[in-house]
C-alpha cells in the first residue's frame, strides 16, 4: 500500500533532513493551503499531474506564479502539440496513492509512481525554503532545495530541475530536438479507468506494456483468412479505423485548444469533464458515421463494372 | 425462441416458473434470482470478476454489470483466461423477429453485447430466426422476413460496427457449412431429450415434431456457437470461443448446446445472462409486445413516454405525502427507481435518488421526472440512429463477406 504522511516524515528524520511541519485543515487547493501557512516560512507549490497519449505519467512541480503552458510543455517533451492532459483522478490514487489536491513531489516515494517522471521548476532553486504535502492535504512542510533533492536520492531518483518558462516557442526539428525529451518515461502504465479495491494479480509485465501497442504485441491466429494484406497495425491508420481512438483525437485537440486558450485551474477540470461526458456520445456519433462509409462503399462495390481488358 | 405456450408443461404456481416460454414467479412475487441460479447450475456474476472485466478492458464496466442486470454466467472465466493469452473469441446474440414494435426490454441484450464489442474488440455474430417465427407465428415467409430487416435496423441502430458484425437471416443463410451443422447437432439430440426441452408429450400432434422446425429451433441457439458455421468469418478457427448474452430464460437451449458441443469437437460457448426487465406495472414477470403499455417503445414520442411512466409506473411511493415524508419509499417494488438503476449511468446520482426517496425526501413525481428524461435521451438518441440506418446499409451487415478487422 502506499506510504503515510508519518512514513514519510520519519524517513526525512532518519535521513536527517531538516523540514517545518504545520497542520491544518485539508486543502484541496493552493489558495486554501495560502490561508494556513504564510509565505514566510517558505514559497508555496502548484503541482500538477499529466499523462500523455501512450500512457506515461508526469508531475510538475512549480513556483505559483510560474507560468505551466501544457502546450509548450508537451511539444517541449516530444509530444506534439495536445500530447499531454490533465491525469485523471483514477491515476492518482492508483498510481501516486494520494488524494485530489495532493499532488507532490514526495508521491514518487512510492513503487507505484516509478514510471511517474517528476520536473521541478528551477525557481525553486532561488528559494531558501519551499512547500510541499507530505502525501496528505491536511499537512504541509517547508523544507530546502537540498533537502527535497537528498529525499529524492535517497529513493533512487535525480532531481531533475527544469526551466519552466524558457523556450515558450519551441520550434521542435532535426537540429532541434525537443529539450526535454529526455525527461519521458520509458515505461507507459496501465490505470483502470476506476481505483480497484484488490491489488491487481496480473504480472508486471503487463502493467508495464503499453496499452496501445498491445494488438501488435499478440500474435494474430496464424490461421488468419486468406487476406493477403496482413494488416500492420500503424497507430496513424487507427487513428481512423478505429471509432474510439479516432474521438480520443478530436478530444484531445479540443481540449489541448481549451487549455491553451483559457487559463486557471478550474480549466483542467473541466476540460476533464468535457472529455468524460462526451467520448460516449462522439463514439456513438463514429461508429454511425463509419457505418455508412462502409455502406456506401460496399454498395459501391456491388455495382461496379469489372475492369476493361 | 418462443414456443406457443398453450403446449408448455403445466406449472406449479406456488413455485417460480423460468423457461423459454414462460416466465412467473412465486405466488405473485419477485422471481427468486439466487435460486435459478441454483436451479439452473450457472454461476454468479461476482464483484472478482467484474474488476477483472474492468481490468482486461481498462475501461469502465457497463452501467448493466455494475448494477446486476447481468448477474449470472457459464464459462465466463474461462473465456477472460483465454484472452488473457490472447485467445480471443467472438460474440453471438439473436433476436426472433416476431413484431415491429421493439421496446426497451428488447435492446437491453443489444447494448450490451455492443459494449462487449467495444471493450474486448471482437466480433459478432446476430441471427434473425425469421424461419422460426413464420413457423411458429403463423406469419408468412415474406412478412416474417420484412420484420426480419426491419428489425435488423433497431438492431443496428445500437451502434454496432459493420467491420465486426454479421448479421444474418434464418431464411437466408441456412445452408452449406450452417446446415451441416445443425444436422450434425440434430443427430446427437435425441428425441426424449427434444420434448424434454419444449416441453412435448405423447398427445402432441406430430406436426410439432415434423423434422425441419424441431431442427431448426434446437439448432437455432446451437448452431451459431460453433465458429465453422462461419466459414467466410472463422476459416480454420474450429476452436474458436463463442460468448452469448442473453436473458436468464433461454439458459436451457444453451446448456443442450454445451451438452453438444464437446461430442461434436467444439468448444461449449459461454455465457453471461441478464435478469428480466420489468413491465412497467409491474406485475412481476418481463415486459410484453402486446400490452402497449407495459412498456417504452422505441417509437414512442416524448410525450408518449412521460404519459406512460407518469400513468402506468407502479410507484413505491407512499399513498399521502406526509406518510411518504415518514415512512420513505418502498424501494423494493418502484418501477421508476429500477428503471433507472437500468439505465442511469451516474452511480453516484442513482445512490442519491434512492436515499432520497427511500427516506422520503425525494417525491415520486420528481423520480418519475427523472427517468422520463433519462428515457426520452435515449429513445431520442436511438431514433436518430435508426434513421440514419438505410437498406443499403442492413445489405452490408448482412452481405456473407469477410471481416479483415474484426478483432482490432
Amino acid at each position: 500500500m502506499g506510504f503515510s504522511k508519518d512514513q514519510l516524515l520519519s524517513q526525512l528524520q532518519e535521513l536527517e533532513i531538516d523540514y517545518s511541519k504545520y497542520e491544518h485543515p485539508p486543502v484541496l487547493t493552493v489558495e486554501e493551503q495560502a490561508k494556513y501557512v504564510s509565505s514566510s516560512e517558505g514559497a508555496l507549490s502548484k503541482n500538477l499531474f499529466f499523462k500523455d497519449k501512450k500512457h506515461r505519467y508526469y508531475i510538475i512541480s512549480a513556483m505559483v506564479d510560474t507560468k505551466v503552458d501544457i502546450k509548450v510543455l508537451s511539444q517541449r517533451l516530444g509530444l506534439g502539440k495536445g500530447g499531454i492532459r490533465m491525469a485523471p483522478e483514477e491515476a492518482l490514487a492508483e498510481l501516486l496513492q494520494v488524494s485530489l489536491g495532493c499532488v507532490t513531489p514526495f508521491a514518487v516515494v512510492n513503487e507505484s509512481a516509478r514510471d511517474v517522471s517528476l520536473l521541478l521548476d528551477q525557481k525553486f532553486k532561488n528559494q531558501t525554503r519551499f512547500i510541499f504535502h507530505p502525501l496528505s492535504n491536511d499537512v504541509s512542510i517547508s523544507l530546502s532545495t537540498s533537502g527535497l533533492d537528498k529525499f529524492l536520492q535517497s529513493i533512487g531518483r535525480d532531481p531533475v530541475y527544469v526551466d519552466l518558462e524558457a523556450n515558450a516557442n519551441p520550434v521542435v526539428g532535426k537540429d532541434q530536438p525537443p529539450d526535454l525529451a529526455v525527461y519521458v518515461p520509458s515505461n507507459s502504465v496501465v490505470v483502470p479507468e476506476l481505483p480497484n479495491k484488490t491489488p491487481s494479480a496480473q504480472a508486471p509485465p503487463k502493467n508495464v506494456s503499453a496499452e496501445k501497442t498491445k494488438p501488435v504485441a499478440s500474435p494474430k491466429p496464424s490461421k488468419s483468412t486468406g487476406n493477403v494484406k496482413s494488416v500492420v497495425q500503424n497507430s496513424g491508420l487507427s487513428v481512423f479505423k478505429n471509432p474510439d481512438k479516432f474521438v480520443e483525437e478530436i478530444l484531445d485537440k479540443t481540449s489541448a485548444l481549451l487549455l491553451s486558450e483559457v487559463k486557471g485551474e478550474n480549466v483542467e477540470a473541466l476540460a476533464e469533464t468535457l472529455r468524460k461526458r462526451l467520448t460516449s456520445e462522439f463514439t456513438h456519433l463514429a461508429v454511425m458515421y463509419k457505418n455508412i462509409a462502409y455502406s456506401e462503399g460496399f454498395y459501391a462495390g456491388t455495382q461496379c463494372q469489372p475492369k476493361r481488358q | 425462441m418462443d414456443v406457443d405456450k398453450k403446449d408448455s408443461i403445466a406449472s406449479d404456481s406456488s413455485d417460480q416458473v423460468v423457461n423459454p416460454w414462460e416466465v412467473s414467479a412465486k405466488d405473485g412475487g419477485k422471481i427468486d434470482y439466487d435460486k435459478l441460479i441454483d436451479q439452473f447450475g450457472c454461476q454468479r456474476l461476482d464483484a472478482s470478476l467484474i474488476d477483472r472485466v474492468q481490468r482486461l478492458t481498462s475501461r469502465q464496466p457497463h452501467v448493466f454489470l455494475r448494477r446486476g442486470v447481468f448477474f449470472a454466467h457459464r464459462d465466463f472465466n474461462e473465456v477472460l483466461d483465454a484472452y488473457e493469452r490472447g485467445d480471443k473469441f467472438y460474440l453471438y446474440t439473436g433476436r426472433g423477429p416476431s413484431s415491429e414494435a421493439l421496446h426497451l426490454g428488447h435492446l437491453i441484450p443489444f447494448m450490451f453485447t455492443k459494449y462487449l464489442q467495444e471493450a474486448f474488440k471482437v466480433p459478432l455474430v446476430i441471427q434473425l430466426t425469421d424461419d422460426e417465427k413464420c413457423m411458429w407465428k403463423n406469419l408468412s415467409v415474406e412478412e416474417s422476413q420484412r420484420l426480419a430487416r426491419e428489425n435488423a435496423k433497431d438492431i443496428i441502430a445500437c451502434g454496432f460496427d459493420v467491420t465486426k458484425t454479421f448479421i444474418f437471416s434464418d431464411f437466408d443463410y441456412v445452408g452449406g457449412a450452417f446446415y451441416k451443422n445443425m444436422v450434425k447437432v440434430a443427430k446427437c439430440v435425441t428425441l426424449n431429450k427434444a420434448m424434454g426441452i419444449f416441453g412435448f408429450s405423447g398427445e402432441d400432434h406430430i406436426g410439432k415434431l415434423s423434422f425441419p422446425p424441431v431442427q431448426a429451433c434446437l439448432s437455432v441457439p446451437a448452431v451459431p456457437s460453433f465458429p465453422s458455421s462461419f466459414p467466410h468469418l472463422f476459416p480454420g478457427k474450429d476452436k474458436l470461443r463463442c460468448l452469448i448474452p442473453c436473458a436468464i430464460d433461454q439458459d436451457p437451449y444453451f446448456r443442450m448446446t454445451r451438452d453438444v458441443a464437446p461430442r461434436l469437437g467444439y468448444s461449449k460457448p459461454a455465457l453471461i445472462e441478464s435478469s428480466f426487465f420489468p413491465a412497467l406495472q409491474a406485475k412481476n414477470g418481463k415486459m410484453s409486445a402486446s400490452d402497449p403499455n407495459s412498456a417504452i417503445y422505441v417509437t414512442d414520442t416524448a410525450k408518449e413516454i412521460k404519459n406512460k411512466i407518469n400513468r402506468y409506473a407502479f410507484s413505491g411511493g407512499q399513498d399521502s405525502i406526509e406518510k411518504h415524508r415518514e415512512i420513505g419509499a418502498n424501494l423494493e417494488v418502484d418501477i421508476p427507481v429500477k428503471y433507472l438503476s437500468f439505465f442511469l449511468d451516474d452511480d453516484t446520482e442513482l445512490e442519491h435518488i434512492k436515499k432520497e426517496y427511500g427516506e422520503g425526501r425525494m417525491l415520486t413525481g420528481e423520480v418519475k421526472k427523472r427517468l422520463t428524461e433519462v428515457l426520452t435521451e435515449m429513445v431520442e438518441r436511438h431514433r436518430m440512429a435508426r434513421a440514419a440506418v438505410t437498406d443499403e446499409m442492413v445489405d452490408a451487415f448482412m452481405a456473407v463477406r469477410p471481416l479483415p478487422s474484426m478483432f482490432e
